[in-house]
């Protein structure tokens, strides 16, 4: 390979490296003050491409010239900024003293209402954007051409760099910005007005997200699908570069810039998962990322998030559960074949929502791939069952088991982390299972799965399946509970509330902690399993981030710090879903109004919002 | 029908008088609805999937005002998203069957998503008119006696691109796809046939980049830097937009020749706008140039309607329809097995000509437009466009007979 090739090559990363920075800084920044870890910052992004396709052409039509370009560039991304402070007021204001988890199920909503009204607005059809006049032709670089306008972009990674450094060390909202990412609570005691810091910290990330899309636009075509494609690999460089560090972020952008560049020479398809195999080491190496620092707060008593109470189910909560448990066992009876299906399903994501909530409520340990054990559940059912000639007994024992096996393999890295950090290891985790059922088509179909997973004759009919279900998962379910319940179970509440003082009376956090998550991961494993031939085949779906979402979603709708919230969670998740789905097309915009809106009437969750009932009654 | 210049009710008429086998003039439809249960992405792929809805819906009317299917009955589609995922397809489809009491399953888009309604209809025993999903897997390795599929799959499309590339002189080959199974597969299929087309060929690059996450600098400098006198392109959608673009900044396209899949179609064409490369070898659907009196017919009418052009899902959706309406009139019955009999080998006249269930494979003979692109004013289109008869570039009988499971 000759000299000038790689030059050029390793341009080409720096252009990507640059854009991804700008994107990542302001991810960076909102996640340093609030602590919100915002999903809909690649919703922002992608409305930053949308304004700029809208704006800039019609600029351009006065005059074909680079001023009134960047003009449009920068007005849009003011505008998408604006939005962000409207999200900031009008949401997340009122879920700052939520659990923290809570915001990010808000954003997630955000995130489904934006992708729906940018297809009201915009339209399906992607839309190309306008090169930039002046930039269009290419350069040439040592006997290659290089594009003029990706050497531009990659002095404005360096230059917004220097300007969030000058902003950050010059001017006092810069310096609340950093104080406030230190240690929120002293800044908030020392009389700042917290309200108006976290608008200005909401208002730049969004501008900063905005500007990014606006950056693309005559390399990309605006289209409804950049949201969710950048917001995983934005997250990615935040959490190398450390939280909350803006250089840190600038660094993690130019490694994966290089990597991408050079990795696609030697492994044409590792992009699917190089980020996060990146990741993945970096996290296990250095656990606060690149440049991050440990939590100034980590040490602390931190008023705890999850499950407070565990009572006794009382009169009123053994009549509710008589009803759900006769109404489950009665649907095969009087409701017809599709309330079946959807009673089948609600079983299986309740069992996977309860197996989250016993990690996240109980154990404090948030995982953002779930859906991994869930999948590979899934796949070991469904391989036994297809390509090992098994029957679906054994491969509903094997399903649990794999689970268990990979959440052990994965846990024992993922425990050694807190926090964030933790849940982005756990997503790196199941990108990579995703990935390799995704590319090892040999065994796993690749993404087209493999179909033919179906029950045994004798529960081959949808009643007797779901009974199979049933008993599976209020079996599973009951025993979850007794864990939670049984002094294991409150060892890892005391772990949660405090790892020093579990420490200091003899506990052994990690191993406790491992255990939990390998327990965790086979009841989701088993939930896997069921929903494998529930649905007849298996595909990396299954494994996939939305899916993880999803189960998040459930739990936090249902309420964290109940015991059985995450079952009427996932009752009321699947349920809003298949209701909306067939009305129109647009339903991924209702889900989001949904979950929002029940975020802001039940911010404790559904559970939470009966507990305070009982109480009151 | 050659001077076609009637009024839109006139056009309507006639069109739907051919369509049905009938005279116009019919009374409409009267009766119960026959219900084809139609799940798509709707969602998520909608620049296709709503064009393609359109199409239906205009056949749809067309053939009910001609008197409906079988003897007088209307037709009806029920429209669903599939949630773009299996799992959600899948009680979509079980939905349709049981509470909407749908006689048949059609539609679908990504491949995954056919796949597993495919596999649920050979369970449940339920007809499934694939649409749309391209992989050669549901009629081949993964068929079954309940799934037939209307659209060319990526090994006819691929056999279309490489046999029109016949004669050129370019041997070295770089392969650039998106990373599922489409692009892998379209990938392998172009492997195995080029070498028919150009003796000689050989590969000398392969890029995969993820699915709408093309790093586009990257990806082209890796191709230019194997220096291949041609390239097979399957990219689509943004990723082709950003690909294009970047390839014309930095000419990679300069000198070699181009085959690519799709890029014709409108809906990958209209997002290239004025970035549209010159002489590429593609499949597409140049919907201005088709001569055909009554494609052009339908062309007047959907135009007239949806106060848009058609696009190749529009094509498609029309199709769709004017089969299954077809395969009722034969079949006579709602019963599954009937309807299934009643496709095999069923030949159906449509807007795209004669278009044949094959019983073999149960692949469709629909074919597509091949031509090179060409831009012109601000929006690409393409020349010396042909129709290729998709039952010139099906699967080898011996092939179909050692792939599909016997049943």
């Amino acid at each position: 390979m000759d000299f000038g090739f790689l030059v050029v090559q390793s341009l080409s990363g720096l252009a990507s490296a640059s854009s991804l920075f700008v994107i990542a800084s302001g991810l960076t920044l909102v996640f340093g003050v609030t602590r919100i870890v915002n999903f809909a910052h690649g919703s922002f992004y992608m409305l930053g491409a949308y304004m700029t396709v809208t704006v800039v052409p019609w600029l351009l039509d006065f005059d074909r010239s680079p001023l009134l370009f960047f003009v449009g560039v920068l007005v849009s991304a003011l505008v998408v900024g604006a939005l962000g402070v409207v999200m900031e007021v009008l949401l997340l204001r009122r879920l700052y003293k939520v659990p923290e988890l809570f915001q990010l199920l808000a954003t997630f909503g955000v995130v489904l209402m934006v992708q729906d009204a940018v297809l009201w607005i915009w339209g399906p059809v992607e839309i190309p954007g306008p090169r930039a006049p002046g930039l269009r032709h290419g350069v040439e670089i040592l006997g290659q051409r290089f594009p003029a306008y990706e050497l531009f972009l990659i002095c404005v990674g360096p230059a917004v760099l220097g300007l969030l450094w000058l902003l950050m060390h010059k001017t006092r909202f810069g310096i609340l910005i950093r104080a406030a990412t230190r240690d929120r609570e002293m800044v908030g005691a020392l009389g700042v007005n917290q309200a108006l810091l976290f608008t200005g910290t909401l208002f730049l990330g969004a501008f900063l997200a905005g500007l990014g899309g606006a950056l693309q636009i005559p390399r990309v075509s605006a289209n409804s699908q950049m949201d969710l494609s950048i917001i995983t690999e934005a997250f990615v460089v935040t959490v190398i570069g450390g939280m909350g560090s803006v250089p840190g972020a600038f660094l993690a952008a130019v490694l994966i810039g290089q990597l991408n560049a050079f990795g696609v020479l030697i492994f044409p398809k590792i992009t699917l998962v190089l980020v996060f195999l990146l990741m993945a080491v970096v996290l296990v190496v250095k656990p606060w990322g690149l440049l991050g620092r440990p939590e100034a707060a980590a040490g602390r008593a931190a008023l705890p998030e999850g499950i407070l109470a565990t009572p006794r189910f009382g009169m009123w909560e053994k009549v509710i559960l008589g009803v759900v448990l006769a109404a489950t066992l009665a649907v095969p009876l009087f409701g017809d074949a599709y309330t079946v299906k959807v009673a089948t399903e609600v079983l299986i994501f309740a069992l996977a929502a309860f197996s989250l909530n016993f990690l996240v409520g109980n154990g404090g340990i948030v995982s953002f791939g779930h859906a991994a054990y869930f999948g590979l559940g899934a796949y070991a059912a469904g391989l036994l069952v297809t390509r090992g000639g098994f029957a679906m007994e054994p491969a509903l024992i094997a399903a649990p088991i794999a689970g268990a096996a990979f959440a052990a393999l994965f846990g024992f890295f993922v425990v050694r982390l807190t926090g964030i950090y933790l849940a982005m290891l756990t997503l790196a985790f199941a990108q990579i299972a995703y990935a390799v059922c995704f590319q090892w088509v040999e065994v796993t179909g690749g993404d087209n799965g493999v179909v033919g997973v179906w029950p045994s004759g004798w529960a081959r009919s949808r009643e007797v399946f779901h009974y199979l279900v049933a008993a599976c998962c209020i079996l599973g379910i009951a025993a979850l509970r007794h864990v939670i319940y049984a002094p294991f179970g409150a060892t890892l509440r005391a772990a949660r509330d405090s790892e020093q003082r579990a420490d200091a009376i003899g506990v052994n956090v990690r191993m406790h902690r491992w255990l939990a998550f390998t327990l965790a991961g086979a009841a989701a494993g088993l939930a896997g399993g069921l929903y494998a031939f529930s649905k007849g085949s298996i595909d990396p779906t299954l494994l996939a981030i939305p899916m993880s979402i999803d189960f998040l979603a459930m739990l936090l709708l249902g309420g964290m710090q109940t015991v059985m919230g995450a079952v009427a969670g996932a009752a009321a998740f699947h349920t809003i879903k298949d209701f909306f789905m067939p009305l129109t097309d647009h339903w991924r915009f209702f889900l989001g109004a949904s979950i929002i809106a029940l975020v802001l009437i039940f911010p404790r969750g559904l559970s939470g919002a009966y507990g305070a009932l009982r109480r009151r009654a | 029908m050659a001077g076609f210049t009637l009024s839109r009710r006139g056009a309507l008429a006639a069109g739907t008088g051919m369509l049905a086998g009938l005279r116009p003039g019919r009374a409409p439809a009267q009766g119960a609805p026959i219900k084809v249960g139609e799940l798509n992405s709707y969602a998520r792929m909608a620049a296709f999937s709503v064009p393609y809805r359109n199409a239906i819906q205009l056949a749809v009317d067309r053939i009910n005002q001609a008197g409906g299917v079988m003897g007088g009955r209307p037709l009806e589609f029920v429209f669903r998203d599939d949630g773009s995922t299996p799992g959600d397809a899948v009680r979509v489809a079980e939905d349709l069957l049981t509470r909407e009491g749908c006689a048949f399953l059609a539609g679908t888009f990504l491949s995954n998503v056919g796949l597993a309604v495919s596999d649920l209809a050979n369970q449940r025993k339920k007809l499934f008119l694939a649409t749309e999903p391209l992989t050669d897997a549901l009629t081949m390795a993964q068929g079954n006696r309940y799934t037939w599929r209307l659209r060319p799959s990526t090994y006819m499309q691929t056999r279309m691109v490489v046999e029109a590339a016949r004669g050129k002189t370019a041997k070295r080959w770089a392969i650039v796809a998106p990373n599922y199974e489409y692009g892998q597969s379209a990938a392998a299929n172009f492997k195995r046939l080029i070498g028919q087309s150009i003796p000689g060929a050989e590969i000398v690059a392969e890029q995969y980049p993820a699915l709408g996450r093309v790093d586009a600098g990257a990806t082209v400098g890796a191709l230019a830097q194997a220096r291949p006198d041609g390239i097979f392109n399957v990219l689509f959608g943004a990723d082709l937009t950003a690909f294009v673009r970047e390839g014309n900044t930095r000419g990679l396209f300069e000198r070699r020749l181009v085959l690519s899949l799709l890029t014709g179609e409108p809906e990958y064409m209209i997002p290239l706008g004025d970035e549209c490369p010159d002489g590429w070898i593609v499949t597409g659907y140049p919907w201005e140039q088709v001569q055909d009196a009554r494609h052009k017919a339908f062309v007047d009418a959907y135009r007239a309607r949806f106060n848009d052009t058609p696009r190749k899902g529009s094509v498609l959706g029309y199709v769709t329809a004017e089969v299954v309406a077809s395969m009722l009139n034969k079949a006579n019955s709602t019963e599954t097995e009937a309807m299934v009999d009643a496709l095999a080998d069923l030949p159906t006249q449509t807007i795209v000509g004669n278009v044949t269930m094959r019983a073999l494979d149960h692949q469709g003979t629909m074919g597509t437009w091949v031509g090179e692109t060409e831009l012109r004013g601000r929006t690409g289109t393409m020349r010396n466009a042909r129709y290729a008869d998709g039952a010139d570039f099906m699967f080898p009988e011996d092939e179909v007979r050692a792939a599909r499971p016997r049943s």
